[in-house]
């Protein structure tokens, strides 16, 4: 009982803070709100039993990646957006690009319905772990990712350089040494 | 109630405690360390030798009015000392300094020295030191000052350029040590070599406990970079604005994390609470370590006091183009030793 009450407790400021993050006119209070919520599912993985998963999570995301958010929007000044107007007549938004958008949204919906509807077979207690033994030391942690996940691994990391090498290529101009 | 338990809740009690005094004491410290590398007395007329000044800097500071700026945030204003001193508190929370002991067979399980015993320790205490950042951003973002700002600024610049840096250096301990745990690395640094020679990853790690010691002082903001406050440039960097308690924690946190840094110097590299035979077979090896602990912070002030400031571009091309590709060749060399001499 107890677990379960941590885990509502996590979850709850997971989904709050997620929340608040695209509800905020301020930048700044997003980027915080978005730790927050780091800081939530952090708590989630050690109560899973992976304390190394948790603890990466707060170094690269909430320590690393944030800091370079709040950089940004540090080093851009950026000031409190304007709320969007909503015609009550016309919900939906006329234009093509509202029209995708809303038939993605439906289909996200649709999408998370159906995933969660697949979890009805199984059974298990709120807060409790099935899998954890596997993934509580770092070793197993290791052997599982070069073993198992050795294709994803690396698909990954060639993503991140490709996205490293575009940025370069982005930041640096024609003719610039 | 378990004894136990109790010796436990006292250990914490005394290691927040020695941390809150952690910082008057090293206040005090530098500036008596000032004043000689600057051939002058330092602070002499509280008590004798100005040993009571930061009692009495404590009753100013408490005393001092609470300003805060018309245009400021008014809830980051306010959190960003707050979140500043609790990161640097915390992340001694894994931080081990000493022996496991008995109290002299006072009791039947021996207790370890130190708050939380965690098997991932290492991460957590870097993890912990970098959140500590975000109060020195928010501080200089919510002070609605274009100083503070700048200082904001810069201390997120600085602290991404050297926490790759610093992390580099720690992950090739942790493949000498084959372990996350401060505890477990400071113990396989307990015998000796050839009889004489402490086995201390420092003689191992030279070049890692260099980039160690220079990702530290730029983590934890001290001269020579200290750029976020640099005072002949920004007034006084992200605290410009900040008075009274508000701006007591900020010294604070960061004298505490000096303590931190120091002790997880002295944990990796400097064998912890090893080294003196004699004190560590009568349980007093917390000696040794705050003995350890001490050389390092007097260290830490005696460059603060000697080395002029960097400039900003210095600072970060230094961290990029040197420190990191150096503690990349660090870890890739040591992985390599040690795949080698255990096959």
């Amino acid at each position: 009982m107890p677990e379960a009450l941590v885990f509502y407790a996590f979850a709850a400021l997971a989904i709050g803070a997620s929340l608040l993050v695209i509800g905020q006119r301020n930048p700044m209070y997003s980027v915080l709100l978005l730790i927050a919520s780091f800081g939530a599912l952090s708590g989630l993985y050690i109560q899973l039993d992976a304390p190394f998963v948790a603890v990466a999570q707060i170094i690269i995301y909430a320590g690393a990646i944030m800091v370079l958010f709040l950089f940004v929007v540090m080093l851009l000044n950026a000031s409190r957006e304007d709320g969007a107007t909503w015609d009550r007549s016309h919900p939906i938004p006329s234009t093509r690009l509202g029209k995708v958008g809303a038939l993605l949204a439906a289909l996200l919906v649709v999408q998370l319905g159906w995933a969660l509807s697949q979890l009805g077979g199984r059974s298990v207690p709120v807060g409790s772990r099935v899998d954890g033994e596997r993934l509580g030391s770092v070793l197993e942690l290791g052997r599982v990712l070069f073993t198992r996940h050795t294709f994803a691994f690396e698909a990954t990391s060639i993503l991140i350089l490709v996205a490293m090498v575009g940025a370069v290529v982005l930041a640096r101009r024609e003719g610039e040494a | 109630m378990d004894l136990r338990l109790l010796v436990q809740l006292g250990i914490i009690g005394l290691t927040f405690f020695m941390l809150i005094n952690a910082s008057a004491v090293l206040v005090l410290a530098e500036r008596k360390i000032m004043g000689f590398i600057q051939q002058r007395y330092g602070p002499y007329l509280v008590g004798p030798w100005g040993l009571l000044q930061p009692l009495a800097d404590i009753a100013k500071l408490l005393f001092k009015e609470e300003l805060r700026p018309k245009g400021a945030d008014r809830w980051l204003f306010t959190l960003a000392p707050i979140l500043s001193v609790t990161a640097a508190f915390a992340a001694f929370a894994a931080v081990p300094w000493g022996a496991e002991t008995t109290l002299f067979g006072l009791l039947d399980q021996p207790v370890a020295l130190g708050v939380a015993d965690v098997n991932v320790g290492l991460l957590v205490v870097f993890a912990i030191t970098s959140m500590g950042v975000y109060g020195i951003v928010l501080a200089g973002w919510a002070s609605n000052s274009k100083y503070s700002l700048f200082g904001g600024l810069r201390a997120s610049a600085q602290m991404i350029s050297y926490e790759l840096s610093y992390a580099t250096a720690l992950a090739a301990v942790i493949l000498l040590a084959g372990s996350l745990s401060v505890r477990e690395v400071v113990d396989a640094q307990s015998g000796t070599w050839f009889g004489f020679l402490p086995q201390w990853y420092v003689f191992l790690q030279p070049l890692g406990f260099v980039i160690y010691v220079i990702a530290g002082v730029a983590e934890t903001n001290r001269a020579p970079f200290d750029f976020p406050e640099a005072e002949q440039e920004l007034v006084s960097g992200y605290n410009t604005e900040y008075s009274s308690v508000r701006f007591a924690l900020f010294p604070q946190a960061e004298y505490i994390n000096m303590v931190t840094m120091s002790a997880i110097a002295t944990d990796l590299y400097l064998g912890g609470w090893h080294g003196v035979p004699l004190l560590t077979a009568l349980g007093l090896g917390w000696l040794v370590f705050l003995g350890k602990v001490s050389l390092i912070l007097f260290g830490y002030i005696w460059m603060r006091w000697t080395v002029p400031r960097y400039r900003y571009d210095q600072l970060m091309s230094f961290g990029w183009k040197w420190l990191f590709p150096a503690s990349v060749v660090n870890l890739i060399a040591t992985a390599a030793l040690v795949l080698y001499f255990d096959a």
